[in-house]
Formats: C-alpha cells, structure tokens, sequence
C-alpha cells in the first residue's frame, strides 16, 4: 500500500491545500495569526468541554477524518467524491473540537506529507478547519431551529451546512490568492466557487450518508455536539473573521497594491515603456484597477451568501409548515 | 499497509541526521520564509537557494530524484497561478490568436515561473526535514519550541492512530469493492446520490468506531496514571555543532536574501 497516488488524488481535485509559493509573505503571516487566536481560543474552550478526554477523543477523530478523507465514491468521468470532513466534525462534536480536530489534520498533512505549505499553513487550517467548521455548524443549528429537531431537518442542515462549508473554505481561499497577487478575484473567486460547487455535493451528500447513520445508532452523539456551547462565541468569532478578512481586503486595497514591491517594480516598468508622467498614470491604472476588482469580488461573496442563507431559510420555512399541516 | 508507511523518515547517518531536531525545524522554517521573500524575477537567488537545498539533500545522503518526485505534490495548484501570463500588463512576450488575440505580458510569465520555482523549493526543504528526523522528534521539536502542549498532543495521539483508523478504512473500502460486483456491458451501481450515501455511512461507521476507541484508549491512559498531559522526556540537548550549523545557515539565507533585493 503506497501513500502517495492516495495522497495526491486526495488534493489534486480539492485545490484547497495551498503549497508555500503562493501566498506572499505578509498574507502568509497574517494568516498564522489568526489561526493562532482561534487555535488558543479552541483550546481552551474544549478544555472546560471535554476535560482530560480532550487529548485522546480529538487525537483519534483527527485521525478518523485523514481516514475518512481516503473514502471516496466514483462521480462520472474518473472523478471521485471526497470528504472534507470540518462540517461533520463541528455538527457531531461541537466547532470548537472540530477546530482542533481539522487543525491536527491539516498540520500533520502539510508536516508529514507536505500536502499544503508551512507558512502558508495558517491560511489552509483558516480556509479547511475553521471556516468549515463554523459554516457548517451555524448553518445545521439554523436550520434545525427554523425545521425543527426531526430527522429530515438534520439532514437537509447538514446537506446545507456541509456544501456552504467547501464553498466559503473555497471562496476564502481565492481571496487570499487575489491578495497575494497571484490570481486575480474576477478570475479566481468565479472558478473557485463553481468548481467546488459540484465538490460541495459529494461532502454533502457524504455528511449526509454519515448523519443518518449516527442518528440511528448513536443519536446521543448529536446531542451532545448540540450542547457542546460555544454557540454564541462561535458566531462571534465567526463575525470577527469575516471582518478582519474584509478589513485585510481593504487595506491592502487602500495601499493600492497587493505586494508592494512587486507592484511598483512593475508601475515603473509600465511608466518606462509608455513615457508619461507618474502622476498621469496613477489615476488611470492603478487606482481604479484594483479596488474595482476587489469590490466587486467582496459584493460577489457577500450576494452569494445571502442568497445560500435564503435559500436555506426557504427551505427550512417549508419544511416547518409541511409539518405543522401533517399534525392538523 | 504497514507502520512505517506513515513515516517518511529514511534511517541514516549523517551531521544533517545528528542536528537538534529544533534545530532543523527552525532551519525549515527559515529557509521557506526566505525564499517567500525573495523577490519575483530574482533568477540568481533561486540559484543559490537551490544550490544550498541541494547541498543539505547531498550531506544527508538523499538522492535528488527521491526529492524530485515528492516534491511533484505541489505541481496540481500551479493552476491558480496560471493566469498571470495573461493578466498582468506589461510588454508583450507574444499573442495567442484566440478570441481575436490574447497577449502574454513578460512581466506577468516572470511571477508565474518565480511562483512555481518559489513553490518548488520551499516544498523540497519540507520533504527534506521529515526524510532526515523521526517524525516523534518533530512534534518533540514543536512542543520544545513552545507550541500549544495540548495541541502537540493531540497531533502525537492523530499520529499514533492514524495507520490503525486508515487500515480500518482500507477494509471499508475493500468490502465495498468486494461486494460491488460488474458486468461489463450491464449497467451497475445506483445513482450518484445512492453511491455517495453509502460513502457516508461507511464514514459514519467509521466516525462511530473512532469514538468507541478513543473511550477504550481513554481508558487505557487512565489505568497508566494519565492526568490530562502527556509527558515527554528531552529527546537531544543543542550541541556546539548545533549552533554552529544554525549560524552559518542563517548567515547564508540572509546573505542571499539581501543579494536579491539589493541587485
């Protein structure tokens, strides 16, 4: 049994675990930061959770979701549904646990099997653990508290959960990319978001197949992930991310560049072929170029979101009166 | 599978081998925050970077075609970056005559080939660390270094059960194979939704197997005089080879970085 052709097949159609090279150095460390406050914020929180349980159930579900990341069912075409494994995670233990458990796994596969950088590693642990976690958790609590606790809304919660978290993982990880200069967020953003669209289905349906089985088997398990708390901290800290992640947009927006250096080099060699005064060109390239496409691309998130929400409020809606018209 | 799949340490006997296992990571870590700083389009510096990559593999007895295989993980994502030929202004290299003509801007094929060479060099250094040291001395490292305890911990116990949990998947997969069986020419298999159902419950057995063993192995720990840490003896002590390695590698490193933003 070799781990190579498994690992790659793991990643490649994934495109989530971003190696060292791509991000430049003060999005790297930016990145580091943050995950760093939430990792100490997790453990602390897990500690008063599970106590001296903590070590030893979230070292071997870390190592259950590299396991499960390895079961895959054939889609069409030689392409394979995969599991990301952060929603599950949050929805049966909690998002605090699944934020270390996911941390633990993202850490040993860009460690051990370099799958994913080490500076950059603060990114991949934000995009893959924590954003997945908190999207997935907050969304099946939503929409169990609009249908009800019924098998059918658990499930729809966690289909919904689990297909938001792979794309909000996907959207942040093109805003990185955009950030660090490397792909542009109107190129980016759109094919980040489509192709993990259709990757958004198999850990759907995935979370889904595995939900059913806890729930008819170990339905206390869901309890307790439900009981974990941290739920109010948890939309905070989820709130607070999204808005250091869009005041990190707008100040290097602000300066006008992504990677300073880089850019002026270039500013200078555009002034040098056209012949022009700096002052002529400023206004008209490099000002209005960046922010437009930065903007648009924050307007694109924030639409898309609220559209997912809406949908999923609907869908929670009629799920609720269906219910209440069965009972009459 | 077996338990030193798990490991990518290759057993030998070399002053690369022998260094603090703190010292390596920190050598590690540097090494890749130094090819990320250096600048786009700085061709002369990756060569001296390369050079001193190449130099550790050869004193730590590694062939390159090992390196150059492994290091083949990072290649998928060069995706992301693809666009930047054709993005970035600058003068033009050539056009490609599609949709009446796209340009190619020197400016913007300069940082696509520094990203990937950047990327390249930064995941052999990686490969490198964990093919010289034990992948316990790394985590020993990593805790010695003062990383979150409780964090290190859990990715020890991940590392300890990780071939148990994957060999219990590998049966998963090998029943469904067992039981999934084809003729050619006949269609088989349910829908996708049908297949990834089964995927999920095989994950969700998985999922409910994991947490009966963490119980057992809780337990374990507790009838061994656990109290909530786990405690580790020192695995090495720094050397006067130790600090000497790290001083010079770091002189180097700053040398070649300030040699790419100078020229």
């Amino acid at each position: 049994m070799n781990w190579y052709p498994f690992l790659t097949g793991l990643s490649a159609p994934q495109q989530l675990h971003i190696p060292d090279g791509f991000l430049s150095a003060p999005v790297a460390i930016i990145g580091w930061v943050l995950a760093v406050l939430t990792i100490a914020y997790a453990l602390r929180q897990t500690r008063e959770q599970l106590g001296e349980r903590q070590i030893p159930l979230l070292g071997v579900l870390a190592a259950f979701i590299f396991a499960a990341q390895a079961i895959n069912f054939p889609v069409a075409g030689g392409t394979s549904g995969h599991l990301l494994g952060g929603a599950l995670a949050a929805i049966v233990l909690g998002p605090w646990a699944a934020v270390l458990v996911m941390t633990a796994v993202i850490a040993l596969q860009g460690l051990l099997f370099q799958d994913g950088g080490l500076l950059v590693m603060g990114w991949n642990i934000i995009n893959m653990g924590i954003l997945t976690a908190f999207t997935g958790y907050l969304i099946y609590l939503a929409i169990k508290r609009i249908g009800g606790s019924e098998q059918r809304s658990i499930l729809i919660g966690g289909a919904i959960g689990a297909w938001l978290s792979v794309e909000v993982g996907a959207s942040a990880t093109a805003i990185q990319l955009a950030l660090s200069g490397t792909t542009p967020l109107n190129i980016g953003l759109p094919a980040m978001f489509g192709v993990h669209a259709l990757i958004g289905i198999g850990e759907a349906l995935i979370t889904v197949g595995a939900l059913a089985l806890i729930l008819r088997s170990r339905p206390d398990l869901l309890r307790q992930g439900e009981q974990a708390g941290g739920t109010a901290s948890a939309a905070w800290v989820a709130g607070g991310l999204l808005i250091s992640l869009i005041v990190a947009i707008f100040s290097f927006a602000a300066s006008g560049s992504p990677d300073g250096l880089e850019r002026v080099a270039e500013d200078h060699g555009f002034i040098g072929s056209a012949l022009d005064p700096v002052y002529h060109i400023l206004p008209d390239y490099t000002i209005p170029f960046i922010p437009n496409e930065t903007v648009s691309g924050i307007v694109a998130v924030v639409l898309g979101t609220l559209v997912v929400f809406g949908v999923a409020m609907m869908i929670g809606r009629m799920i609720k009166t269906e219910r209440a018209e069965s009972h009459s | 599978m077996h338990i030193h799949f798990t490991d990518q340490y290759h057993e030998g006997e070399s002053l690369i081998h022998r260094l603090d296992p703190r010292v390596k990571v920190i050598l590690t870590v540097t090494f890749i925050l130094t090819v990320s700083l250096t600048p786009f389009g700085a061709f002369g510096s990756y060569v001296m970077l390369f050079a001193l990559l190449m130099a550790t593999a050869v004193s730590a007895h590694m062939a390159p075609i090992y390196l150059l295989k492994r290091s083949i993980i990072a290649l998928p994502f060069a995706l992301a970056a693809i666009t930047l030929p054709f993005t970035v202004p600058g003068d033009t290299l050539a056009t490609v005559p599609i949709f009446g003509g796209i340009t190619i801007s020197q400016a913007g094929t300069i940082r696509f080939v520094s990203i990937l060479i950047k990327s390249w060099l930064s995941v052999q250094m990686a490969i490198i660390l964990v093919t010289v040291t034990p992948f316990p001395a790394v985590l020993w490292a990593l805790r010695a270094l003062r990383l979150p305890s409780p964090l290190i911990a859990i990715v020890s116990l991940m590392y300890r059960y990780l071939f148990v949990l994957y060999e219990e998947a590998t049966r998963l997969l090998r029943a469904r194979a067992a039981r999934s069986a084809t003729v050619d020419g006949v269609r088989s298999g349910g829908s996708i939704v049908w297949r990834g159902q089964v995927a999920g419950r095989m994950a969700g057995s998985l999922m409910l197997r994991s947490f009966e063993r963490s119980e057992r192995i809780y337990n374990a720990m507790l009838a061994r005089g656990y109290k909530g840490q786990l405690r580790t003896v020192a695995h090495s002590h720094l050397q006067t080879i130790d600090f000497l390695v790290g001083t010079v590698t770091v002189l180097i490193l700053l040398t070649i970085l300030l040699f790419a933003r100078i020229w």
